[in-house]
């Protein structure tokens, strides 16, 4: 990140502070919004620093074991990081599972730096303004795949599978409100208040929602994951807490990551 | 019927349940058993919202596999079932103080794992509706609710039906987005009251 990118993120925070407070009162939807922080910041994001931090992390050892993630499979062999969240999730013979990026990551922390999963699952998000080792990582990840097309498979039958059954968890209602994913995204052009919601069964929106996340929340001063998306949206919809980077979470990211193949990743991104 | 057709037909048959069993899980009631199994598994207690949630009632479960499209038939069976279960105020009436009812529309709290058990569920109606036309900040996932008494008048009638659909918006229409407020215990009778009265009341600012 140069000095220019620092210097126009100062009032981006003052603005953030100032949207935060009126968001609900405000007469500007949520998208014009964000397009007066993308023009603000059109050669920089604060995802940077979380990208930063994730790559010095990815090459640092840790764990029992003292090593790095350097040789961490994702997909397209041993350390390579280009390109492979478009193609993610997928299966993974060694593991004989369909495993999204985060899931994938916990495999590397534990097969390679011995770090046990409770340690790595108890907090995987970022609490406190303070960034999470496993979002950072996703966040570094991510950024490699800036401008290569979504190219996620089904060839595989357990790939397959997932898809079908996330398409069942996205409709899946339940809960005191009734609400499924579909309540809030399967209708196009509605709001809830001010904030407009993408329909995921319609192409363009899909693909634009998810090529843009993992994404820094202005409001919140924090890099968010996808995991963490889904995870605050089963909030909203009165859902328990999916367990992290589980089977459903991962079924359903395999549904919406299919469903925007072909878009562009435009990652890491920014949002309100 | 001649030796080698039956035995044909043995064949097929037999062919037949082969490829069936081969792809058993991959079928819809396949697919619909192992989602209920991985979510079931998959979601834990945090705070107020417990993993017993995502158990469901027929309704939800017929709206998640028909994807909200009911056959006609169960379409009718199911809103049958939500209105008869309908518990109407025993005093008879349908109005209470819109003021109380416009405080609740804009709350948007309640039953996430975030809220606390004491804290009192709010409608949400806002996120999803244009009531007042002073609030600007309304969703659009319902229809606009702005002049509703002034448009449907605000009879007896009208009073026992807007609070029907606040009460259980299923007993109407099955997979309806809107939350069963009464049925599922998140709004009271009096709270629901407090509603009709915000919708249909002439000094509520939703007429004004
Ligand atoms: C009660 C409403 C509601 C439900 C239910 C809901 N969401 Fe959301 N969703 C939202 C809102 C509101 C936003 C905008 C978020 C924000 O700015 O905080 C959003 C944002 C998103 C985004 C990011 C869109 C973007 O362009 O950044 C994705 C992806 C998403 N939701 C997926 C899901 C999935 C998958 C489910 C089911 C697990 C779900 N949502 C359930 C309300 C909901
Ligand atoms: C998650 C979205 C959502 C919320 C929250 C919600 N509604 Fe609705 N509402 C709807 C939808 C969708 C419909 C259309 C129902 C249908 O499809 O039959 C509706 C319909 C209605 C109707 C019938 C309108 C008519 O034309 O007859 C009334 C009255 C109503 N809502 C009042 C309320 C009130 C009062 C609240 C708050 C306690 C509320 N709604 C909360 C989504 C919502």
């Amino acid at each position: 990140m140069n000095n220019s990118t620092v210097k126009k993120l100062i009032p981006l925070l003052v603005l953030a502070t100032s949207c935060a407070a009126t968001a609900a009162e405000s007469e500007i939807s949520d998208s014009d919004r964000i397009a007066q922080y993308r023009e603000m910041i059109s050669d920089g994001n604060p995802a940077d620093f979380d990208e930063m931090r994730g790559e010095e992390l990815w090459k640092s050892v840790a764990g029992p074991k003292q090593a790095t993630l350097e040789k961490c499979d994702l997909g397209k062999g041993a350390g390579v990081v280009k390109g492979v969240y478009t193609e993610l999730p997928r299966y993974f013979k060694d593991t004989g599972k369909v495993q999204d990026l985060e899931s994938r990551l916990v495999t590397c922390m534990t097969t390679l730096q011995g770090i046990p999963e409770e340690v790595i699952t108890a907090k995987p998000f970022a609490t406190d303004k303070k960034a999470s080792d496993i979002s950072s990582l996703a966040t570094y990840v991510v950024g490699q795949s800036k401008g290569i097309k979504m190219a996620v498979s089904t060839k595989h039958p357990q790939s397959k599978e997932a898809y079908e059954i996330g398409k069942r968890i996205f409709n899946y209602r339940a809960g005191p409100y009734d609400f499924a994913c579909s309540t809030c995204h399967a209708t196009s052009n509605v709001r809830i208040r001010m904030q407009d919601l993408p329909n995921l069964n319609v192409k363009k929106d899909a693909q634009t929602a998810y090529a843009s996340w993992p994404a820094y929340r202005v409001s919140q001063g924090l890099t968010r994951s996808f995991q963490w998306r889904l995870n605050d949206c089963f909030r909203q919809q009165r859902f328990p807490e999916p367990k992290f980077a589980s089977e459903a979470t991962v079924a359903l990211t395999m549904f919406l990551a299919v469903s925007a193949n072909g878009g562009e990743y435009a990652g890491p991104g920014l949002k309100r | 019927m001649n030796a080698k057709l039956i035995m044909g037909l043995a064949v097929s048959a037999a062919l037949a349940s082969i490829s069936l069993s081969a792809q058993a899980g991959n079928t819809a009631e396949g697919l619909d058993a192992k989602t209920a199994e991985i979510v079931k598994r998959d979601f834990r207690d945090k705070g107020i919202a417990k993993a017993t949630r995502v158990n469901q009632d027929e309704l939800q479960a017929m709206c998640s596999k028909y994807v909200d499209k009911l056959p006609a038939k169960l379409k009718t069976r199911l809103e049958a079932g939500e209105s008869d279960a309908i518990k109407w105020p025993a005093d008879g009436k349908y109005m209470g103080d819109w003021k109380a009812g416009e405080k609740l529309a804009q709350s948007g709290r309640g039953m996430t794992w975030s809220d606390k058990a004491e804290d009192p569920a709010g409608g949400n109606c806002y996120n999803c509706h244009q009531l007042s036309a002073k609030e600007i900040a309304f969703g659009t996932i319902g229809p606009s609710l702005l002049n509703f008494g002034k448009i449907r008048g605000n009879t007896e009638a009208n009073q026992r039906y807007t609070y029907s659909r606040i009460y259980n918006a299923k007993a109407m229409n099955a997979c309806a987005n809107m939350p069963r407020f009464g049925h599922m215990g998140i709004l009271s009778e009096a709270q629901i009251k407090d509603l009709v009265a915000l919708l249909l009341d002439p000094e509520s600012p939703v007429n004004k």
